[in-house]
């Protein structure tokens, strides 16, 4: 009997439905075309076409970063996939399950340097967690499988399937999804139980303790967020979230003392510093929340509890490791502290939290509100307290807006914030904002933007169009890359080189010119009305929210500076000069 | 992990012998920053199709346990093993050693290799070249004494090395 065969395109689509896959985001080109063809032949799966591969990339990210599933990229050859690498890094960066598919040219011509060819596999090798290249088509189901379940699994991240076009057109037999798991890839889930037994002692026994948790708390789900919320609760310790983090613990709660880092609260950073026993779940230890190394929580013994050996001991060397995924080990530890009826040192938790609610006082967050001019800071206040009772999506660019964003919205959920954190992207929350839409059609999705950074992929106003997608972009303009002006400001005498941002189109015009309605706000004044209106329209729109062009964003741990040498606004620039050490880093 | 002391760590790792696989090892090190002191690779197991990479490589003690990870953590990597850590191992090197010489300095060579159980694989009125096996500061040693003697080439293989014992990786 002989078995029944495909073509490699139909195999594609096949697995791909098999796998769950809903809406894919792409751009065609020669060498896909059979696959295009396939997707025509089909209303299964939905394709939304981009203007520009990075766009297909980051709309992939807002998709599975908002829904906890891969998001699925398809782009074709040469300059498609090149144009995806960005996308690709900024989901590596991020721990963002992503299957990239890109079209490659006949096997027989790979190596020729062919009309939009290029070595892809090569390209995206170290900005991908894997990568495949399918040179027989009786592979491909079991590759497309597989890169599904290495993408999500362990510390998810970006594949790429290069596929030659010679292979999908070939006929081979499908394999199912069953019959296809990794032979070697299976990253541990389940901590050490000793680790988890002598970290419950460790986190019992603290006086001054502090929960620093980040995206992979996210990663592991809603389940994972609801247990260290308990546990966090169960302990009385506060907790204080990375950029990635936010939403992972209700940033309302009490006990949350909000973002750490570079931007981050004076209360979380403090606290850091001067913590004596730091529970990590799912952070990292990233520059932009250490500072400088040599100073960070010199107090303190630290836990880390990460699904990724390699992120342990790697930046900061720490006491007790758990290998695991964050839900898994934190159901344990839950269970372990009942077991064991521990309790924390109430008399030290309390001085603990008179010594915070001390750094909390300090209103970290303060600003000159004037009825003149529009503080950066008073928009994105208003934009969340008016958005407030609504389940509001939220990405962003990068830059200053980022920061203002991340310090003023409070995120009681996962999944609610989209931000590219570890590699910076300018331009990802415009498609990114696409992504979340298409997965919550009726959600309020917002991209909180600047002038600067939301040209970078302002192309996908069309894309938007197309489909009818209702993204509000709200963009603090300040006609200036702001944070690359801050740091001019900062750093280099105030010598503002190539960061003031010319020639800026008018951008209620350009809402329209894509159909889109565009609204601006000039007064502090206007500013509710312009949010309001924003909120009600069932259409996209383009806010030019006209800020002061001098606001610096504070609190602000100086680059090559500790914790507890935070600048909390304007008055302590002239006071503390940044070390030379300080200027050489990012 | 305070032990800032570098050190040289013989890495053996199983991988599956598939296309790039060395691409991605070596793309590793090199884009973290690591140091290669010698690499090594071969199939060992056709039937599995996996192929066994020894690394040479020095860094302290937090840079190594990161290289492990590192490794550890790619997708086609079966398991990493710290020959220099995991109890105790045996390594060998190999290494071809052409010798241009005549008269005196041509004898001193042969008897140089007789020392170091060299063997001559090759021998025309003006050269020799030398087959030698060992531990690398062996190698190192016969090198360095054949240099005066009219050293032209050398080709060495790295290190290739094995935990002791019943074992395996």
């Amino acid at each position: 009997m002989t078995q029944e065969t495909m073509n490699g395109a139909e195999i594609v689509l096949k697995a791909l439905q098999d796998q769950g896959v809903e809406v894919i985001f792409g751009y065609p080109g020669g060498a896909v075309l059979p696959l295009y063809d396939e997707i025509f032949k089909q209303n299964r799966l939905r394709h939304i076409l981009v203007r520009h591969e990075q766009a297909a990339l980051h709309a992939a990210e807002g998709y599975a970063r908002s829904t906890g599933k891969v998001g699925v990229v398809l782009v074709t050859s040469g300059p498609g996939a090149t144009n995806a690498v960005t996308g690709l890094l900024d989901a590596m960066c991020d721990s963002v399950p992503i299957v990239c598919l890109t079209g490659q040219v006949p096997t027989h011509l790979i190596g020729n340097d062919a009309f939009q060819e290029a070595d892809t596999t090569g390209i995206t090798r170290p900005c991908t967690k894997h990568n495949y290249l399918v040179k027989d088509v009786e592979s491909l189901s079991r590759v497309v499988h597989e890169a599904f379940y290495v993408a999500r699994t362990g510390r998810p991240g970006p594949v790429v399937i290069d596929l030659p076009k010679d292979v999908l057109v070939t006929r081979a037999p499908y394999v199912g999804s069953a019959d296809a798991a990794h032979k070697s890839y299976r990253p541990r889930v389940k901590g050490d139980a000793s680790a988890i037994e002598a970290a419950l002692t460790l986190i019992a026994g603290a006086k001054r303790p502090i929960f620093y948790t980040g995206g992979g708390v996210i990663n592991s789900g809603v389940k994972a967020c609801k247990l260290l919320t308990q546990f966090v609760h169960t302990t009385g310790y506060p907790c204080t979230q990375t950029l990635m983090g936010l939403g992972g613990f209700p940033g309302s709660d009490p006990q949350s003392l909000g973002m750490v880092g570079m931007h981050g609260t004076y209360e979380s950073n403090m606290a850091m510093h001067g913590c004596d026993v730091m529970i990590c779940i799912g952070a990292r230890f990233d520059d932009r929340v250490t500072g400088r190394l040599n100073a960070f929580a010199p107090h303190a013994k630290k836990i880390h509890i990460d699904i990724d050996p390699s992120s342990i001991n790697k930046n900061v060397a720490v006491d007790i490791a758990v290998v695991g995924d964050v839900g898994n080990v934190l159901e344990d530890m839950i269970a372990g502290w009942k077991a064991r009826s521990l309790r924390p040192d109430a008399a030290a938790l309390k001085s603990w939290w008179t010594q915070i609610e001390r750094w909390r006082a300090r209103d970290c967050l303060r600003f000159a509100a004037t009825d003149k001019i529009i503080k950066p800071q008073y928009a994105i206040k208003r934009l969340y307290e008016l958005t407030k009772g609504r389940d509001t999506y939220i990405t962003t660019e990068v830059g200053q807006h980022q920061m203002w964003a991340a310090q003023f919205f409070k995120f009681e959920e996962p999944f609610r914030w989209m931000t590219s954190g570890g590699l910076g992207t300018m331009g990802y929350g415009l498609p990114s904002a696409m992504g979340v839409q298409l997965a919550h059609p009726d959600a309020l999705v917002i991209d909180i933007a600047g002038e600067a950074s939301i040209q970078m992929n302002i192309q996908e106003m069309s894309t938007i169009a197309q489909y009818r997608l209702p993204v509000k972009i709200f963009i603090l303009n300040n006609q200036y890359m702001g944070m690359v002006r801050q740091w001019q400001e900062l750093l280099h005498g105030g010598r503002y080189s190539e960061s003031y941002c010319a020639a800026l189109p008018d951008f209620v015009k350009l809402a329209e010119a894509y159909g889109a309605v565009g609204l601006k706000a000039d007064k502090p004044s206007e500013l509710d009305d312009v949010i309001n209106e924003m909120i009600a329209v069932d259409r996209p729109v383009i806010v030019d929210c006209r800020v002061d062009q001098a606001e610096n964003c504070f609190p602000m741990i100086p680059s090559g500076a500790a914790h507890n040498e935070m600048l909390l606004g304007p008055e302590d620039e002239a006071e503390k000069p940044i070390s030379e050490d300080g200027m050489v880093l990012v | 992990m305070q032990n800032n002391d570098i050190r040289r760590h013989t890495i053996a790792i199983l991988v599956d012998n598939e296309a790039g696989v060395l691409a991605r090892v070596i793309g590793l090190f090199s884009g973290r920053g690591y140091n290669i002191e010698s690499l090594t690779v071969a199939e060992v197991d056709p039937r599995e199709q996996l192929s066994r990479i020894t690394i040479v490589t020095s860094g302290t003690m937090m840079i190594i346990e990161q290289i492990k990870a590192q490794l550890s953590r790619l997708v086609p990597v079966h398991k990493v093993s710290d020959l220099t850590l995991d109890g105790p191992s045996v390594s060998r090197e190999l290494a071809l050693v052409k010798v241009a010489a005549t008269g005196e300095k041509r004898v001193e060579s042969l008897r140089i290799a007789d020392i170091f159980r060299a063997r001559a694989v090759d021998s025309t009125n003006e050269s020799f070249v030398f087959e030698i096996v060992g531990a690398t500061d062996k190698l190192d040693a016969f090198i360095r004494l054949m240099e005066p003697l009219g050293l032209v080439d050398v080709s060495r293989t790295g290190v290739v090395a094995i935990a002791r014992g019943p074992k395996s990786l």
